[in-house]
């Protein structure tokens, strides 16, 4: 079991915990990812690593409750404990495992779409720790989705918020704010993370290709153990099939077959709502799902 | 004409296939105490036992089978347990006929000894009137890590346990037991009934077992010796990374790795409508490969509700599975396409999986492996309709710990090079064993292999001892 040393609500359905993992605390790096499961009869449920304290043994995740799992996550409070949490899963981002005067000599944007700036911080604050300035975009459709705003602002260089309907930042998607930075506003970029909902990460793709501007992204397909074992990750990349979670999850942008990628999210799309409206309404549950049949 | 009385084992209850299709009870129901009596009375209690020869952990077979003939149930567990960390398993999936059972003096004129029955009776029984198996030495105070808690790992860990050593088994997900837990199905090994208490029992040794470390990810073989006291490591990490066969259409919705889809099942009882992890159900199910793991999911899928046909590219005589689980899978209604092969999966406009386009085989020259390659039919492509498709072809080991482990020499097909008869790997102090060496093979091969190199360890501890 694992502590919850610190829960905090970032939105009405998005949330940061602090979770006490030791061992995944002492050896995780930025672009890693852990797995948890609430409970018993929990799914294990993927997650990018947002932050991490060494000392204090913590590891920190943000997500949103979306399924059955992730609502039966956000009920538990400070104190309560997880099932489960392994990790640190997949490889390291290429930024800290890379040579560090190479990056040095690199101009890097990120670009954070929604809970994907959660992910982008830790690699953000490590660059910083390493006398590293990046450059963020933060992307959200409404201000009430904006995250992480004041502690990335503590450890970039140029912050950009945009916003789908205007309500804070600039007003529209994240790929007008990359093309006005190189076209508009003289930005010179070597290199760009993206991390975010798959289909921003495939726009975002489609743009800085444009721009010859090599860029990384996150991928996080479904899976199952997080450790090579069970293939449901697998992605096209390059004409190659590669796991998510043992090759990536960090991938060449431009490499990444994401048609493909978001089509195989849809799989179990029915029975995830299926489970999520059981959870909901409980014992009163009585059909609406369209699969029990206690409507008919 | 039939065999006079003695040459013949006693039979054994097995669920209706018609209503085992339908549920993950499992099928083998064992013997009653008076059948296994019986059985047992048909050991020959030969001076040379050749059954001992034919079993990898050389449990003491005539022994056992010799105390439950006077129905001392005690001493015949005792006898076993201090033999094997996993009688109830073993009994269960070792394949036998091609073990201890096919050396079976009985067998040359008549049926062999049922003693993979009686051994899995002698387990349940002992559980049920609660024994447990006995330490056999003082604690020495030498720690010893043991990375993967399958079969190799907890039988490594059961023996150094008994000789004394703190040990401390490291297990990648969040339950023990390794393939015994994700990989067979509940139908062949149950987890609460059988997994489980086997593993308690190895607990009940003084083992710890660490669940969620993933060693060479959450922690090195080098932290573990430097950092945390470990003198000795032993790597069961097994073969867990699935096969694809990279022909067209493989990334469809539908298309599982056998793991996946028994993982789901057995790990996150996907079957069970209290958990939150999903499977799919899809009303056909095409099962590609004719191992013991293609049984389990084509048996899983049956069960799950769906019509199976497993497509396999030799003939019925090659099928590499257990011939019980092939006669079981033909019970159950399972359409067995041999001397097949798929080229292509078809999908609908929602690439959905619709079809398996397959190729008819015919049998050629023997190849490496000493069965007759097959080779494709010219111009006989035919379609398999299907909603999904499960290919189970196979598993690799994971180079996740290797490529963690500086020093740490594998070979070309991924597998830890280590010495045959004590698991020695490249590092000092570092064994392995099981499919982690050997590539996916059985159960009690790598028992086997967790068992010589407990002693191996057992002596390079002692000696480091007596050189200081």
């Amino acid at each position: 079991m694992y502590l919850i040393k610190r829960k905090e609500m970032l939105h009405s359905t998005i949330f940061l915990m602090d979770i006490v993992a030791p061992r995944v605390a002492k050896n995780c790096q930025p672009g890693q990812f852990i797995i948890l499961r609430v409970d018993a009869d929990g799914e294990r449920i993927p997650l990018t690593i947002c932050d991490y304290n060494r000392e204090e043994g913590t590891v920190t995740i943000v997500t949103q409750a979306m399924g059955a799992s992730t609502h039966k996550l956000m009920a538990l409070e400070e104190g309560a404990y997880v099932q489960d949490f392994v990790g640190p899963l997949g490889c390291p981002s290429d930024l800290v495992t890379g040579d560090i005067e190479e990056v040095r000599k690199k101009k890097i944007l990120f670009v954070a779409g929604g809970l994907g700036t959660a992910p982008v911080y830790p690699q953000v604050k490590w660059l910083h720790e390493h006398g590293i300035e990046a450059d963020v975009i933060i992307g959200a459709k409404t201000k009430d989705l904006i995250i992480y705003e004041d502690d990335m602002r503590k450890v970039c260089g140029n912050l950009y918020i945009t916003t789908d309907d205007g309500s804070c930042g600039r007003h529209g998607l994240v790929t007008q704010v990359i093309s006005d930075l190189i076209e508009k506003e003289g930005k010179h970029y070597d290199l760009c993370v993206s991390i975010g909902p798959m289909i921003m990460m495939k726009f975002c793709v489609l743009t800085t290709r444009k721009y010859d501007l090599p860029t990384i992204v996150s991928m996080n397909p479904i899976m199952v153990d997080g450790t090579g074992m069970c293939g449901a990750c697998r992605l096209t990349v390059g004409g190659e099939v590669k796991f998510a979670c043992i090759d990536g999850p960090e991938f060449d942008g431009f490499k990444v077959d994401f048609d493909e990628a978001m089509d195989r999210m849809k799989l179990y799309r029915t029975e995830e709502g299926r489970a999520l409206l059981k959870f909901r309404e409980g014992d009163t549950h009585h059909g609406g799902c369209g699969n029990c049949g206690g409507d008919k | 004409m039939a065999l006079p009385e003695g040459f013949v084992r006693v039979p054994i209850t097995e669920q209706d296939p018609k209503v085992r299709a339908g549920n993950f009870e499992e099928v083998c129901l064992g013997y009653t105490d008076e059948e296994a009596v019986l059985e047992a009375s048909r050991c020959l209690n030969c001076k040379k036992p050749m059954c001992v020869e034919g079993c990898p952990v050389r449990v003491n077979i005539p022994g056992f089978i010799e105390a439950l003939k006077g129905g001392n149930i005690e001493e015949s567990y005792s006898r076993l347990s201090a033999c094997t960390a996993l009688p109830a398993v073993c009994g269960r999936v070792c394949p036998q006929e091609t073990q201890c059972e096919s050396k079976c003096i009985r067998g040359i004129k008549g049926d062999a000894v049922a003693i993979g029955k009686l051994e899995r009776y002698v387990a349940d029984k002992a559980r049920s009137l609660g024994m447990k198996p006995v330490v056999t030495a003082a604690p020495n105070g030498h720690k010893v890590a043991v990375i993967g808690s399958g079969p190799a790992g907890l039988t490594c860990a059961g023996d150094l346990a008994r000789l004394g050593y703190d040990v401390t088994v490291f297990e990648a997900l969040h339950e023990a037991g390794g393939v015994l837990t994700y990989g067979i199905p509940e139908f062949r090994l149950p987890k609460e009934k059988v997994v489980r208490p086997e593993v308690e029992n190895i607990r009940s040794l003084g083992v710890k077992i660490e669940t969620n470390v993933i060693v060479g990810k959450s922690v090195t073989i080098d932290q573990l010796m430097e950092d945390e006291g470990f003198e000795a490591v032993f790597i069961g990490s097994g073969a867990g990374l699935p096969m694809f066969m990279n022909i067209p259409g493989e990334n469809a919705k539908g298309v599982f790795s056998a793991n996946e889809f028994l993982t789901r099942n057995n790990l996150m009882k996907a079957f069970r409508d209290d958990s939150d992890t999903p499977i799919y159900r899809p009303a056909r199910v095409a099962v590609v490969g004719g191992g013991n793991v293609a049984m389990d999911a084509a048996r899983t899928a049956l069960r799950l509700g769906s019509s199976v046909t497993i497509i396999y590219r030799r003939s019925e005589a090659e099928l590499p599975a257990r011939a019980e689980e092939v006669h079981h899978a033909r019970e159950e209604g399972i359409v067995f396409e041999m001397l097949t092969n798929p080229v292509e999966i078809l999908t609908n406009d929602d690439k959905f999986v619709r079809a398996i386009k397959c190729v008819r085989m015919e049998l050629g020259e023997p190849d490496q492996s000493g069965r007759r390659r097959p080779v494709p039919v010219e111009g006989s492509e035919f379609e398999i309709e299907t909603d999904a498709v499960i290919m189970a072809l196979g598993t690799s080991p994971n180079p996740m710990l290797s490529s963690a482990t500086p020093g740490l020499e594998i070979n070309k097909r991924r597998c830890i090079i280590a010495e045959e008869t004590t698991g020695k790997t490249s590092r000092e102090g570092v064994y392995a064993g099981g499919d982690a060496v050997s590539g996916a093979a059985t159960v009690i091969l790598a028992m086997g292999a967790g068992k010589d190199a407990a002693a191996a360890i057992d002596e390079y501890i002692r000696l480091k001892r007596t050189n200081l």
